[in-house]
């Protein structure tokens, strides 16, 4: 599951029938600080999320589970349209183990 | 899914018969401007596309999810025949005014 | 399974349903000393009440997912399964 920003859409009309009504739309993968991840995506969409979007999306077999027709060839899914994502890069510098036992300062 | 366009097909006679009676396309790899790529997949069509034609594939077991690609072993399938994209409000791609593989008619020298 | 560190999370009021009532954290990998990432970071639905700055284990499988979360049917494809304690890397 991974942060995109959803940067527009795509329009079908022929596409496998169990994908009637589905949304297509094109994302943009990004870390939790807005920086873009890699080329952008299309994604079909199980809810109702739309361009400027903030959204999660899935991978793999389980991108079609989130469907109304499970069914279909479907490879990436938007399952969650994000308030906000907050992210604090400085617990990467946190001492490890915590408690430290005796690490480089 | 990716984006991709026909530009070709595959014929074989000698396969494994799980796949036989499946067409199967040669498809490049497109940009979401419809830039060419420098990879190619071959993908089942499930849903009667033709050359030339941009079109969607889903990758790995979820193009295992139609009809005629159940149970068979197939890692790609065309799933959409694209009409139009549009990012960040512009439209980057119009199946009306696409003129694969040529410019457009009686636009260029010979 | 990876390594990773919980470095925040992602609120969300509409959502598929299986999503409610879970926590889903981001998550960066790292390798073995806990602190170095390792590729980019991801979203993991959290099984065990894993917050900010813990090392976690994660799997990014979706099969992996669905069972921990224990639903055959539903989009699950990243979860945190484990808060680590200790490596011991060479």
């Amino acid at each position: 599951m991974e942060l995109a920003r959803v940067t527009g859409r795509v329009v079908a009309t022929v596409k496998y029938p169990t994908l009637e009504g589905v949304r297509l739309l094109v994302i943009q993968p990004q870390d939790a600080d807005g920086t873009p991840q890699g080329p952008p995506m299309i994604a079909a969409d199980a809810l109702q999320s739309g361009p400027g979007d903030l959204v999660a999306w899935v991978t793999g077999r389980e991108a079609a589970l989130a469907l109304p027709n499970t069914f279909a060839p479907v490879d990436c899914t938007i399952v969650q349209i994000v308030d906000h994502a907050w992210r604090d890069a400085e617990l990467l510098d946190a001492p490890w183990p915590p408690g430290g036992t005796g690490g480089a300062p | 899914m990716k984006l991709g366009r026909i530009v070709g097909t595959v014929v074989s006679t000698r396969k494994d018969e799980k796949i036989e009676s499946l067409k199967l396309y040669v498809v490049r790899d497109l940009s979401m401007s419809i830039g060419d790529k420098d990879s190619f997949v071959v993908a089942a069509d499930s849903v009667g596309a033709g050359l030339g034609e941009v079109v969607l594939y889903a990758s790995g077991s979820s193009a295992r999810q139609t009809s005629m690609t159940d149970g068979r072993p197939i890692d790609a399938c065309v799933m959409a025949i694209v009409d139009t994209i549009d990012v960040d409000g512009d439209v980057v791609y119009d199946k009306r005014s696409d003129a694969w593989p040529d410019p457009p008619a009686g636009g260029g020298d010979a | 399974m990876i390594l990773c560190r919980v470095l925040g999370n992602a609120v969300s009021t509409v959502q598929h349903p299986c999503y409610e009532g879970r926590a889903v954290m981001v998550v960066q990998p790292v390798q073995p000393d806990g602190r170095t990432p390792l590729g980019d970071e991801f979203l993991a639905v959290d099984s065990v009440q894993a917050g900010p700055g813990d090392l976690v284990l994660a799997a990014r499988e979706g099969n992996t997912a669905r069972q921990i979360l224990g639903t055959d049917d539903d989009p699950f494809h990243a979860v945190i399964l484990g808060i680590v304690d200790q490596v011991d890397a060479g």
